[in-house]
């Protein structure tokens, strides 16, 4: 498996884990780190929107859905206000309908059910178009 | 001793402690850092203990408020989710079922259950991780 994992490292990709809870905090930040993609971390939707205001631009998000003091469906909202055109991934453990296309359209690009995994992370980077090698720059895909 | 580490990680496995996304964690681990899961093991142990400590002072007060208590274990079903740890967050899933239909012996019940599953995780991760180490 570890010889398969892509590295994007060279494509010098940003990405935000915005997430309420600590371990999830710690695996997406290490799912992301083991792709070779740089990543900040925070807390909730309010502290994804507030470090857009102070000029930080990801190429991706991965928003949680359910968060306390603001959630990932007014975050996106919010974002997509700002005129923020990152590719954001929803993810979260609820996979209720309802609740995923209200969350969709809020503005995602792609909705994933947790838990994370590396495969499920070049699944959402594949289905966003970031191009995804392997480290013999052959495509993985 | 690496037949030891095997044989608990399989019993944990088997007896249904951990599933399939505690590989996961482990296929994270590197030579940069070596002790990734049990990393996370202790953060998660650290902010469960928290959450059970919520929990328990809420049921304490013996006024329900479930949607607090959905709450908290929310949080809890999501951080086990995430280490792989399989029984406690079927008894997660569990309590918030009770909690949607505002059963309060259903939650007592399960919570003491879960309480349980989640003291014989933490002490059997604790051996792994031990013994691992030798």
């Amino acid at each position: 498996m570890a010889g398969e994992v892509p590295n994007l490292a060279e494509s010098k990709l940003r990405a935000l884990v915005v997430d309420d809870n600590l371990v999830n905090q710690m695996t997406h930040h290490k799912l992301l780190d083991r792709l070779g993609i740089q990543n900040d971390v925070v807390c909730n939707g309010q502290e994804a929107v507030d470090v857009h205001c102070s000029g930080r631009n990801y190429d991706l998000i991965l928003m949680d859905m359910e968060m306390r003091i603001m959630n990932g469906i007014q975050a996106t909202k919010i974002l997509r206000e700002m005129g923020i055109e990152s590719k954001i991934a929803g993810v979260t453990t609820r996979a209720e309908e309802e609740e995923r296309k209200e969350f969709m359209e809020a503005g995602l690009n792609y909705f994933q059910e947790k838990p994370l995994t590396i495969s499920k992370l070049v699944s959402i980077l594949h289905n966003l178009d970031f191009c995804v090698q392997n480290q013999n720059h052959t495509k993985f895909f | 001793m690496q037949r030891q580490v095997a044989l608990i990680k399989q019993s944990l496995f088997d007896q249904g402690y951990l599933d399939e996304q505690f590989m996961e964690l482990e296929e994270l681990q590197d030579d940069a850092n070596p002790n990734f899961v049990e990393e996370v093991a202790t953060l998660y142990f650290k902010d469960s203990a928290r959450l059970i400590n919520n929990i328990d002072q809420a049921l304490e007060r013996g006024s329900f408020d479930f949607n607090r208590l959905d709450s908290y274990m929310h949080q809890f079903k999501g951080s086990s989710t995430s280490i792989g740890a399989s029984k406690v967050k079927t008894e997660c899933t569990m309590f918030r079922e009770y909690c949607r239909a505002g059963n309060a012996e259903g939650c007592l019940r399960t919570f003491k259950q879960l309480k349980k599953e989640h003291a014989t995780l933490r002490k059997k991760l604790e051996q792994y991780f031990q013994a691992s180490k030798r």
